[in-house]
């Protein structure tokens, strides 16, 4: 019974650590789709930022700085997107596409001609990335029957930046719903009209909305080389922004639920790994594709309309233009 | 003597190559209902958006209350208490009636903090006032006259004074607007100023105390409205005399052209539109249908038309039967004799990135193929149009041009004039006359008019309740997707319309009396069948 309980609580924890990124880029999503701007630039922002943090650690040997690096580079890319989407009025498709193909090549250029490791950053040292924290009597309490490796296991043990991840969904819950900044921030991805009519600035709004989308990308990426992974390598955001769009459709555009789908998508990830070569009774093996198939198929299907509709914020993708 | 509360001097602004004001002064008294008048494209409305910040003049001063101001932007106008109801709402249709107020009035940064202000000020408002709302209701799930009344109550909620209402009246029912003019005269007795701004003279005689005419981005005349009349009004509108044009009957109708019994369509949510619709469209009479906009007066016309399957029910035409079974398409009803003026000229009748040669064959194109079959012909589309343009008077009269270089005034002559150039048996006209101005709407009344005296049936829907009433041979009014009742031209005029608009069923007994009459028997059976539901 305690073997089944841990190996459920390190399934979770595998969960977990690999929803992370889906989770910062799905809230990213979130604040930008909800003010009424596409982002399927999340995948590119989210690799600048993986590149810069590790980059930055690894020149300067602190991961802080490489953090910081990492969100000012998804900031960078999310303004790109802004003066292009929302200044003049662009296409949000096109911008977003864009940037990821942007990001794609720019991080293997400037790591070639900073690391000469052919894309890659070098790897980095234990003082260079963000380690699991051990919480307070974690070894203590493991023998604990059922509460002691979840907390071991689980709760303990993961990384600073896993933490924030699940800190942000809350944090967008208030933001969105419970200040004036986020009623006129969701009134922007509905009628921009009435906010303009009321006096407040559409695109300064939208900017806002936009720039915290690449702060929370920005730590996605940082996420993946510098606390979960130990460097950058080439295309290692591996299509995770365009999960975590999945998954904010899948969410319903709203923070919980959005919250629920990413831990699912990660599931599937972490389950993927350990049922490979596994084979089922009448089935046979499975192949991981079919696993890391799930997310995409089930949002097909989602947006087919089998699990009820889901309505998109009703500005989304329509550039603001002041008319008569 | 009080200085005015809005004194606009010399107010220009150009936007390309339309000089949209030009030079324009207006004065307007404190505590006054002051009317704006003036054709679709006159300036008005650009004229109040400079007022309201919306746009910046180009050149221009603004005084209030005799002090010189400077208006850049919306945050300014609100600030100085001119409050704007929009034509077209400004409202977040998922947001309750509070969220929708505190969105320019939250100024802490929780919303917690805001909200018991608001309702605190929401609740003056309705003392002082009388204008009441729930605050805790979804604003898309409130009927347009108490949305309208939201937007209202935004206005002056923030402290304001000058109350601005473009074109208010546009969407809602004769009830709804006589109970918004009472409104209006409750504010004015509160001092509040108030600039409406309208094209219908009904108005503007009913309730203004000043008016000011508006004319190709000039101000044209200023006068207090007891010292003028709606034909003065009109022909300083248009610059020169107006004939009104009325519908004398030569003959009576004839054969049923189109018969519709018990027919029902849904939209693409499954949501019920039309509901058990029946009636006779004959030969040689004009069918109004009177109706709020979105009572499903366009699925009536789309139904009819072929874009839409029926989901219940059927209608007969040129000896085809159209239900959910055996459904149509436009094409193949063009080809059985029936046209379509859609509602919307601009997405739906033209192709307005085409030349108008082109535009002149769409849905026609037997009129641009010659003796190679497969291929369509420019010398023919051309001379088609040509012909078109010149019987319709449209202008300029270039096939060449593009159909977005022309006014709407033309843009719908030339679509009329297609449809006309057909020789249908039974035609589907929507909003003809919507943003088109006074000299068009003539023109138009006058050829369809023409047409139905040549033995034509023609279905009109319109939201401008004049427009039918100056038309129809009969007068249909739906509510909700269902017909209200039908009444005789005889028997119409607006109060009863109205009610029937509103979904009041007095007419039942007028119906009933005219059921003997020519053409009544199967409409007033399908009201019946319609009730029962």
């Amino acid at each position: 019974m305690h073997e089944v309980i841990v190996d459920i609580a390190q399934i979770l924890a595998s969960t977990l650590r690999l929803s992370t990124p889906l989770i910062l880029c799905a809230m990213a999503g979130l604040f930008s789709e909800r003010a009424g701007v596409v982002d399927i630039g999340l995948e590119g922002k989210l690799l600048m930022g993986a590149f810069a943090a590790a980059a930055v650690a690894s020149l300067t040997g602190s991961p802080w700085l490489g953090l910081l690096a990492g969100i000012l580079a998804g900031m960078a890319m999310a303004l790109v997107h802004a003066f292009a989407c929302i200044t003049h009025r662009g296409d949000q498709i096109v911008s977003g596409v864009a940037i990821n193909i942007l990001a794609s090549g720019l991080t293997v250029v400037m790591g070639i001609a900073i690391f000469s490791q052919g894309g890659q950053s070098p790897p980095l040292s234990r003082e260079e990335r963000f380690l699991p924290i051990t919480l307070p009597f974690a070894d203590a309490l493991r023998g604990v029957p059922i509460l002691g490796p979840i907390y071991a296991d689980l709760i303990s043990g993961q990384n600073l930046l896993v933490y924030v991840a699940l800190l942000s969904v809350p944090l967008a819950v208030v933001v969105l719903f419970a200040t004036s900044f986020g009623l006129r921030l969701r009134a922007v991805g509905e009628a921009p009209e009435a906010v303009d009519s009321a006096g407040y600035s559409v695109a300064w709004l939208r900017y806002r909305a936009v720039l915290i989308a690449g702060l929370l990308c920005g730590m996605g990426g940082a996420y993946l080389s510098i606390a979960h992974g130990g460097g950058f390598v080439r295309e290692m955001s591996a299509g995770k922004g365009y999960i975590a769009l999945a998954a904010l459709i899948f969410g319903k555009w709203r923070p919980v639920p959005t919250l629920f789908a990413c831990l699912l998508f990660g599931v599937l990830e972490s389950s993927a790994s350990r049922l490979s070569g596994v084979s089922l009774p009448l089935v046979g093996a499975i192949p991981v594709d079919v696993v890391l198939l799930a997310p995409y198929v089930l949002t097909v299907v989602l947006l087919a309309g089998f699990f009820g509709r889901a309505i998109p914020p009703r500005a989304l993708s329509v550039p603001y233009v002041k008319d008569r | 003597m009080t200085p005015p509360a809005v004194r606009l001097t010399a107010i220009s602004k150009r936007f390309g190559a339309v000089q949209a004001n030009d030079a324009v002064d207006l004065t307007v008294a404190a505590g006054a209902i002051h009317g704006i008048i003036g054709e679709n494209g006159a300036g008005k409305s650009t004229l109040v958006s400079i007022l309201s910040g919306h746009y910046t003049a180009d050149s221009g001063e603004i005084a209030l209350f005799g002090k010189p101001v400077k208006l850049a932007t919306s945050a300014d106008a609100i600030a100085l208490g001119i409050g704007m109801v929009h034509q077209h709402f400004m409202l977040v249709p998922n947001f309750t009636v509070l969220e929708n107020l505190m969105l320019g009035l939250a100024k802490a940064p929780f919303l917690a903090e805001s909200r018991a202000d608001v309702r605190e000020r929401l609740a003056r408002i309705e003392e002082d006032y009388g204008l009441s709302v729930d605050p805790d209701m979804v604003v898309e799930r409130l009927p347009v006259g108490l949305q309208q009344r939201v937007e209202i109550i935004k206005a002056l909620i923030g402290g304001g004074r000058i109350l601005i209402l473009d074109e208010p009246t546009g969407v809602l029912t004769p009830d709804e607007t006589d109970r918004l003019f009472e409104s209006l005269k409750v504010l004015k007795s509160k001092g509040v100023t108030i600039l409406l701004i309208t094209h219908k003279l009904r108005e503007i005689m009913a309730i203004t105390d000043t008016v000011s005419v508006m004319r190709r981005g000039r101000m044209v005349a200023h006068t207090a409205t007891a010292d003028t009349d709606r034909a003065s009004l009109a022909e300083l509108m248009v610059g020169r005399s107006v004939e009104l044009v009325t519908n004398t009957r030569s003959r009576a109708a004839g054969e049923v052209a189109l018969a519709v019994r018990d027919l029902s369509a849904e939209d693409e949510t499954g949501k019920g539109r039309l509901h058990a619709i029946s009636f006779d469209l004959r030969a040689g009479e004009i069918v109004g249908v009177a109706g709020v906009a979105g009572n499903g007066q366009s699925e009536l016309l789309a139904v009819l038309a072929g874009l839409t399957p029926p989901s219940g029910g059927s209608f007969a035409f040129a000896g085809r039967t159209v239900s959910a079974a055996a459904p149509a398409d436009p094409h193949l009803m063009r080809r059985l004799g029936l046209a379509h003026v859609p509602e919307d000229r601009r997405r739906e009748g033209l192709v307005m990135a085409f030349q108008m040669l082109e535009n002149a064959v769409l849905g026609y194109l037997r009129f641009a193929r010659g003796a190679r079959r497969w291929l369509l012909e420019k010398r023919r589309m051309r001379e088609r149009c040509d012909g078109l343009m010149r019987r319709f008077d449209v202008r300029p009269p270039d096939p060449r041009l593009r159909a977005a270089g022309f006014s709407g005034g033309n843009q719908q002559k030339l679509v009329l004039a297609r449809e006309h150039g057909a020789a249908p048996t039974v035609l589907l006209v929507g909003q003809p006359t919507r943003g088109v101005d006074i000299g068009a709407i003539e023109f138009i009344h006058r050829e369809l008019l023409a047409l139905r005296d040549k033995g034509c049936a023609i279905l009109l829907v319109s939201v401008e309740l004049d427009e039918i009433l100056a038309l129809s041979d009969r007068v249909m009014a739906m509510n909700a997707g269902r017909i209200v009742g039908i009444l005789d031209a005889a028997d119409a005029d607006r109060q009863s319309v109205g009610l029937m608009m509103a979904g009041v069923d007095r007419a039942a007994n007028s119906d009933r009396a005219a059921m003997g009459r020519a053409g009544m028997g199967h409409a007033g059976m399908g009201h019946a069948a319609g009730d029962e539901r």
